[in-house]
């Protein structure tokens, strides 16, 4: 009884004294907790196909964890040292502003808001997409406005939920939404007929129609890309040479694609006498040393997990079972919006 | 509390002071402090380090953000609300629908509870059975599980186009249940009116009546007296004013149904769910509260000659309600609370919204202060109320 009064004493002097605890990410922070810990922290996606998903093997695989794995090839050397960590669409934010995870790649749409309110960092976007519809074959709705007095499915937390009000406001159209965070339940919502409409990044509608639906030929994506979600990695404001790393490993998969060196053929590249190739192989240059890194970082990115041509192709081919056209998706010069900006 | 109480007084002024010191009561008192120092300390601690970090962080803190523009739809709502209005607005538009869902489950719960509780506690044999099969079912599944049930079997109904139809009053399908309601109407607010007035006068009436009956010693039953001014004040205003019979009969069309009213799949779900769950606790309350009701005074109920109704409503029930009303405030108080699983299937309630409110701002802390807030305003005005009602049912000593 007597120590367990001592002890109460002693903590509250010991509570008076105690200097705030801050996850707060310093300058550096980031880097030095990773390689220590030799394992970097990537929130995903629970389970969207295409993205992320556990495999039958419990393996994730997707675009953006391929997206993770680059990080730890840049980082570590190795892309299998990463842990997934599955966020749902309201514990993403929290879960990169604690520190609980290294960095985002759970499909988040850039914008001011969480830009600046949020705390965060984008890196450049690595997929270009808009809110799409899924609709039942059978229900004759061809574009939007057909879809007057629809009930929609949507998750929360999404920027779906203020897209969809902006598109039907603009045409003047009325709708029902109906919010539902589990992916399961959601999809489930549709299927069943509870919703006229799925609404969800277009991108993420194939994968969708594909695997969830009980007959994938019963159900169309309607035609039109309806917003702007430009999905991007995300890591804390204050770390700025985390950020740049972040970025730089983007980068590192665009012009990977647009200087032709594929995980496929990047050791002959190893030979190349273009000066950008050799840098980007890490033949020449100092950039590992300027980002903190080791100099093989970007051969490690193409080499351990490809370029964002093989990244791309991988998950969203001709050959897998949710193709998607590249669209917007392709190098800049090919018609797409892909830039990566010079890494001399 | 005297702190003088061991000190004697002939001793010196130093053994007073160790006298208050050493005493029970200064020191109880001593500890009670340094630990409501600990509690305060530990929490401003708490407070101070989120808002140190989250300005750290550049992360905007602070309610500003109530009065921005929400700028998303919300499916269900009592009140009028659209896009371009407030989040505080589309916090109101949830709350109003946990306080909706809650309500009603309160009053399901508790309907069904009683019937099957009393059914629990009845001589036939089958219907004991059942109802017991009943209770270990829907208290023995996780209240979640039972609203995604509800929910997939409510999905499963037909779609609007093929919705079965209830005698051309409403229709049932995957949309929920569209019934037809009356339109609109002046008389409907003063059949309201005509209803509180009408409970008012029941309650007053049932006072009147049981003096009477104490004083002439005739029985008079003041059940039918508080049934008749209940039900017949608003149904002879609605006579009154014309018997206005204007329905809005819903009708298929486009996507669904037009006219009529409709309640959600999400709203039934979870109802059903929250509602049924409490329903079996509240049952087994009901059964501890009429065993214990000593045989004995059933028996010389009989023995003088009593009708069962009256032995239920004069002997058991008055005594039973003392058992059952304390536990029963705590069942109403987890229905409100269960009433969140709301966002597993979608209804629009104050967590639902809260949740994305709270990832349109980035706003976690306060969104989530709000809730807490909120919850707790609900449950403590729900044990308030039961309280008072417990007062009025509890043995009055006198």
């Amino acid at each position: 009884m007597r120590n367990l009064k001592a002890c109460l004493l002693a903590a509250t002097v010991a509570l008076a004294t105690l200097p705030p605890f801050s996850v707060f990410a310093a300058n550096g922070d980031t880097l030095k907790q990773v390689k220590e810990r030799d394992l970097v922290l990537c929130g995903v996606h629970p389970a969207r196909h295409g993205f992320a998903a556990p495999d039958s093997k419990g393996v994730w695989e997707g675009f953006e964890v391929d997206y993770c794995k680059a990080v730890a090839a840049a980082v570590l050397g190795d892309a299998n040292k990463v842990r997934y960590v599955p966020l749902s669409s309201q514990q993403r934010f929290p879960a990169i502003q604690s520190g609980e995870v290294d960095v985002l790649a759970r499909n988040v749409t850039a914008n001011l808001s969480r830009d600046t309110a949020l705390g965060l960092n984008f890196a450049p976007p690595i997929f270009y997409t808009g809110t799409g519809f899924l609709v039942r074959a059978d229900s004759g709705v061809k574009e939007v406005k057909d879809l007057d007095g629809a009930v929609i499915c949507m998750a929360p937390g999404s920027t779906t939920e203020r897209n969809i009000a902006q598109i039907f406001a603009a045409r003047g159209l009325k709708y029902t939404p109906v919010v539902i965070e589990n992916n399961k339940q959601l999809v489930d919502a549709y299927v069943t007929g509870r919703c006229d409409a799925l609404a969800k990044d277009k991108a993420a509608l194939p994968g969708v129609r594909a695997v969830d639906t009980p007959n994938p030929a019963d159900h169309v994506l309607l035609e039109g890309i309806y917003s702007k979600e430009p999905l991007a990695m995300a890591v804390r404001q204050g770390d700025d040479q985390w950020y740049d790393i972040v970025k730089w490993v983007v980068y590192a998969t665009f012009n990977a694609e647009e200087m032709k060196v594929f995980q496929a053929n990047v050791d002959e590249m190893l030979k190349s006498d273009d000066p950008d190739i050799q840098t980007l192989v890490g033949m020449i240059g100092d950039n590992g040393a300027k980002l903190g890194l080791d100099q093989k970082w970007s051969y490690n990115i193409v080499k351990q997990v490809g370029n964002y041509a093989d990244i791309y192709d991988r998950h969203f081919g001709p050959s897998t079972s949710i193709a998607l056209d590249r669209d917007l998706n392709r190098q800049w010069n090919d018609g797409g919006i892909l830039y990566g900006q010079p890494m001399n | 509390m005297s702190l003088s109480s061991s000190s004697s007084r002939g001793s010196t002024r130093r053994s007073q002071i160790a006298g208050v010191v050493y005493s029970q009561a200064f020191r109880s008192a001593f500890y009670q402090v340094i630990l409501a120092i600990f509690v305060l300390l530990a929490g401003y601690y708490l407070y101070s380090n989120v808002v140190e970090n989250l300005r750290a962080q550049n992360i905007a803190t602070g309610f500003r953000f109530l009065s921005e523009v929400s700028q998303f739809e919300i499916g269900e709502r009592l009140i009028n609300y659209s896009a371009r209005d407030s989040y505080f607005r589309a916090l109101a538009v949830g709350l109003l629908n946990t306080l909706a869902v809650s309500g009603v489950g309160i009053i399901v719960a508790t309907i069904l509870g009683f019937t099957v509780g009393i059914a629990r506690s009845s001589n036939d044999l089958l219907l004991k059975k059942v109802a017991g099969f009943y209770v270990e079912i829907v208290r023995n599944i996780p209240v979640i599980l039972q609203v995604i049930f509800w929910s997939v079997v409510i999905r499963n109904l037909p779609p609007p186009r093929g919705a079965v139809e209830l005698w051309g009053a409403g229709f049932l399908s995957n949309r929920g249940l569209t019934v037809a309601m009356p339109n609109a109407d002046p008389s409907h607010v003063w059949m309201l009116v005509a209803f509180v007035a009408g409970v008012i006068l029941s309650i007053i009436a049932a006072r009147f009546i049981r003096r009477r009956n104490d004083a002439t010693g005739k029985h008079v039953d003041s059940l039918w007296v508080s049934l008749l001014l209940i039900t017949g004040l608003p149904l002879l205003v609605w006579l009154l004013s014309g018997a206005p019979l204007d329905m809005s009969i819903p009708e298929r069309k486009g996507f669904s149904f037009s006219g009529g009213s409709t309640l959600s799949p999400e709203f039934v779900a979870l109802l059903l769910g929250i509602s049924m769950y409490a329903s079996g606790f509240i049952a087994e309350i009901v059964r501890s509260g009429i065993q214990a009701t000593p045989r004995g005074q059933i028996e010389a109920a009989k023995t003088i000659g009593l009708k069962p109704w009256y032995i239920t409503r004069y002997i058991v029930l008055p005594q039973a309600l003392r058992v059952i009303v304390p536990p029963l405030t705590s069942q109403y108080v987890s229905l409100s609370k269960n009433s969140s699983i709301a966002v597993v299937v979608g209804y629009p309630d104050l967590v639902n919204i809260g949740n994305t409110v709270m990832n349109q701002t980035g706003q976690a802390v306060e969104a989530v202060t709000i809730m807490m807030v909120v919850y707790l305003t609900i449950s403590v005005v729900t044990s308030l109320v039961m309280n008072f009602y417990n007062r009025l049912v509890e043995i009055k000593e006198r």
